[in-house]
């Protein structure tokens, strides 16, 4: 009945292309991701090496294949921290009083002045550098994205007459939460989710470049881009192979967020 | 006097208790700030309100979009407080209670609004919409007493297992009137009930309301901006304009003979068949003074 | 006479979906024809028809022929309707806000409908010409403020204003007063009649509301289910209706009668586009029999008629 707008379904497809990427990653890659070949350094790429080799020898296109392993780890843990913490303050800034909900979004404005990366890259300088730190550090900062959008979409639920309706048969506030403001902005969180995934997947790259992220011998898109940056002019693919993986990734979580809101946009739903 | 029915808990009210009593009610609500330094401004929706509706009585607000009306219903309903005044629900001062102590009041009085697409969640079923206003007041939601009220509001059984999308605006209404009555209360406060349904269906939806508010003895407020509505469903009602009542009295007498300036604006604003057969115009809708329609002209 | 606008078998499909079919009307010049109908009926689809402003995937075919314009305005290109519209045809809608270009005076709004048209000398004249329209409308001190300044009644004037600029031959209005409050409603209408008065333009008068067509209209058209069930005069039609919709429907709203059961229409008013086949009426009416799963045929004329296999007995029409 409904039909597929173009951006979920390019969006679904890349997505899906990189989690069985990083799933079969897990039982199969050409070659070890970690397997240093002094012999084999600088291939170009070939029928035994796809996208051929680094300077210390190792398959580049098993790297990528193990690094979307990293990508998707980081935007699950990342968007989970965003979420499990963003959406209950949204919702409570949504329904509690003038004064609290003000204290609420002033403060996550000013989280949201606060640079992301800086605020990772204080936090790998404290706790060490490690893809958790980094995950975490940008959970945090993508914090406010979401308050704000279930902030708005839940004041929007708060207004409904069914919510009216809830509170003169007797239910108190935080079933009303629970029962019908949280199933009503669901749709709002996926949408913001996907969004956030891209904005996370770009950042873990950016942090491991800066040497803030997932450290060696992990594979990493992010620290494969680095890595190739003393090679730039004698061997580029190996700033093209990763580059290439994460700007894919990311337009993909993008399309994927923009086809979404499309899908629950309830005015274009009226339209069908 | 108590009603003796089943479907009435007994009540120690006494004979000349009100079901309803609004005195000097005022609600100000402050706008957003547009200066440092100056205080927050205000806007007045209720300018002071008073009102009584008697036990068993149809009692109608008739007013216009920004009038106070959907205010007013919501302070009597307990989600809005007021500024200043009082509001007393069969007896019992409600104007400072806190939301614990308010129970009699969630069993006791329930509302229906206008809005059939808004009034019902989209993500629950019509079952668990209508079983919401029991489960939360700790009555055991059985099915047989679901299917009891969708039977009362001429909807099938099966309508149960279904989502509010799948039914039309009037079907939806039905909806609403099952959710409001299943706590059995004795007030039904009804905001622009049919304001939204097509006129087919208008009349279903009127009926069924005054079915029931005969059948099971309630008290009805019905708040409109359509006169003739409130007119055929009501006995008593109240004209309000700009936060304040101008005007109250047996519905006939006022729509026959208002007296406030207001409301004969009001009254003569409405365009009716018989009136336009019988030569009415646009012009005399502005008249200010209604025209009695000579009898015998919608044959 | 030459009517202004002839329609002939309009038919509306969205995909698979029929919304409005075989719909033929006339509007005399200087009449004042109203289309009624709840939800469904498809009466704004053809408006929206008449005003080639129908959605990008929804088609129509027949045929909608406007006095003083050479071509059919089915199947124009849009060059050549924004032409007509504005010109010889306007149109009022429910909703006022979206009709009016938020970021401009309303004055510059106004003048600027003339000048498109070219149906003023230049600037200043327009101006002038846009100050007496709006005083027309009882707004004369509006000419330098934006929409949003405006109330829903007042923006509703200035659209009215603005359809009113270049003198049409036809005047369109879909529901021009639900969205108003009663007071403010009956100034709306009286500035509608009398400004098609005024230019002795046609209006064609859509909406849900009985009573209100009653006082505007001479003439009325029924619709239901995409298809129009009855047409006459106004006096006949709500005094003696033929059509069982009808009746049922003047029944539904009489709130005057001091009855408080109210006769009603048994069923739901179907969603667009799922009427039965044959009468669309018959699953909602209490007369229908075999023979209305067949399309009724048109009794009567043009001007006065009915589609119905069991019309209701008619009436000598009450002399008001």
């Amino acid at each position: 009945m409904r039909r597929l707008n173009p951006s979920l379904v390019a969006g679904g497809v890349i997505v899906l292309l990189i989690v069985v990427t990083a799933l079969v990653s897990f039982v199969w890659t050409p070659y070890d991701a970690t397997l240093v070949d002094p012999a084999s350094r600088l291939l170009k790429p070939s029928w035994s090496h796809w996208f051929g080799t680094d300077k210390f020898g190792r398959d580049v296109l098993s790297q990528i294949m193990v690094g979307s392993r990293t990508t998707l780890f980081v935007g699950i843990v990342a968007v989970g921290v965003a979420a499990v913490i963003g959406v209950p303050l949204g919702i409570l800034a949504a329904m509690s009083r003038r004064w609290s909900s003000e204290v609420i979004m002033r403060s996550n404005d000013l989280l949201l002045a606060f640079p992301a990366l800086l605020l990772a890259i204080m936090f790998g300088a404290v706790f060490g550098a490690s893809t958790l730190t980094a995950m975490i550090a940008i959970g945090i900062a993508s914090i406010p994205s979401f308050a704000r959008v279930i902030r708005s979409g839940a004041l929007q639920v708060m207004r409904t007459e069914y919510v009216l309706a809830a509170r003169a048969a007797g239910r108190q506030p935080f079933p009303i939460a629970v029962r019908h403001v949280l199933p009503n902005v669901a749709s709002l969180i996926t949408v913001q989710a996907s969004v956030s995934f891209a904005i996370a997947v770009l950042a873990e790259a950016a942090l491991s470049f800066l040497g803030y992220g997932t450290p060696p011998p992990t594979p990493s898109w992010g620290r494969m881009l680095q890595e190739s940056q003393e090679f730039l002019f004698s061997a580029p693919r190996l700033a093209v192979f990763p580059g290439l993986a994460i700007a894919l990734a990311v337009l993909g979580f993008n399309l994927l967020g923009d086809g979404l809101r499309d899908r629950f946009d309830p005015k274009l739903e009226d339209r069908r | 006097m108590p009603d003796p029915t089943a479907n009435h808990r007994p009540s120690d009210l006494s004979v000349a208790d009100p079901a309803i009593r609004v005195v000097d009610v005022v609600r100000d609500y402050p706008r957003p700030r547009t200066s440092l330094l100056r205080p927050a401004p205000v806007v007045r929706a209720l300018r002071g309100v008073s009102l009584e509706v008697q036990a068993g009585e149809r009692f109608g607000i008739v007013g216009e979009s920004g009038c106070g009306k959907s205010t007013l219903l919501r302070i009597i309903a307990a989600l809005d407080r007021v500024t200043s005044g009082q509001v007393v629900v069969e007896g019992t001062d409600i104007t400072h209670l806190p939301e614990r102590r308010l129970r009699f009041l969630r069993e006791n009085l329930q509302l229906v609004f206008q809005d059939p697409m808004s009034s019902l969640d989209p993500r629950m079923r019509v079952r668990d919409i209508i079983a919401e206003p029991l489960v939360v007041q700790g009555h055991p939601a059985s099915g047989e007493r679901v299917r009891e009220l969708l039977e009362a509001v001429g909807l099938s059984a099966d309508a149960g297992d279904r989502y509010p999308h799948q039914f039309s605006g009037g079907q939806r209404q039905r909806i609403s009137i099952a959710r409001a009555l299943a706590p059995r209360p004795r007030i039904l406060i009804a905001d622009e009930p049919v304001s939204a349904l097509d006129v087919s269906v208008r009349a279903q939806v009127l009926n069924l309301i005054s079915d029931l508010v005969d059948e099971l003895n309630l008290t009805l407020i019905f708040v409109s901006h359509d006169l003739s509505v409130i007119k055929h469903v009501c006995d008593r009602v109240a004209v309000m304009n700009a936060g304040e009542i101008v005007e109250t009295g047996p519905t006939g007498d006022v729509y026959a003979a208002p007296a406030h300036p207001y409301t004969r604006r009001l009254v003569s604003s409405i365009p009716t068949l018989p009136r336009a057969l019988a030569g009415a115009t646009t012009a005399d809708l502005l008249s200010g003074t209604p025209s009695d329609p000579p009898k015998g002209a919608l044959a | 006479m030459n009517s202004v606008l002839a329609v002939e078998d309009l038919t509306v499909t969205v995909r698979d979906k029929t919304l409005v079919q075989d719909v033929s009307l006339t509007v005399d010049p200087g009449e004042r024809v109203g289309l009624i109908g709840e939800s469904g009926s498809g009466k704004s689809l053809t408006a929206l028809s008449v005003m080639g402003l129908l959605p990008e995937d929804v088609h129509a075919s027949g045929s909608v022929r406007l006095a003083g314009v050479d071509h059919d305005l089915i199947g124009a290109d849009e060059r050549r309707l924004s032409r007509v519209r504005g010109r010889q045809l306007a149109i009022v809608f429910q909703e006022p806000m979206t009709a009016l270009n938020p970021t401009m005076r309303v004055g510059d709004q106004v003048a600027e409908a003339m000048l498109i048209h070219d149906t003023v000398p230049g600037r200043r004249a327009a101006r002038a010409a846009a100050i007496e329209l709006l005083g027309r409308v009882q707004l004369p001190d509006v000419l330098r403020a934006y929409p949003h300044q405006l109330s829903g009644g007042q923006r509703q004037r200035v659209v009215l204003a603005l359809a009113l600029a270049n003198d049409p031959s036809l005047l369109i209005c879909d529901e021009p007063t639900t969205a108003l409050d009663v007071t403010v409603q009956a100034m709306v209408l009286d500035l509608i009649v009398r400004g098609v008065t005024d230019r002795s333009s046609a209006l064609l008068f859509i909406t849900h509301d009985l009573a209100v067509v009653a006082t505007v209209c001479q003439r009325v058209l029924v619709m239901y289910g995409g298809r129009i069930v009855e047409s006459g005069p106004v006096n006949e039609v709500f005094t003696s209706p033929r059509h069982r919709y009808t009746q049922g429907l003047i029944a539904a709203s009489d709130l005057e009668s001091a009855d408080r059961r109210l006769p009603t229409i048994p069923g739901n008013v179907p969603a667009a586009g799922q009427f039965p086949n044959g009468c669309v009426f018959r699953t909602r009416c209490a007369h229908a029999t075999e023979i209305c799963a067949t399309a009724p045929p048109w009794s009567g004329t043009a001007s006065r008629g009915f589609a119905c296999h069991h019309p209701a007995p008619a009436l000598e029409p009450a002399d008001a």
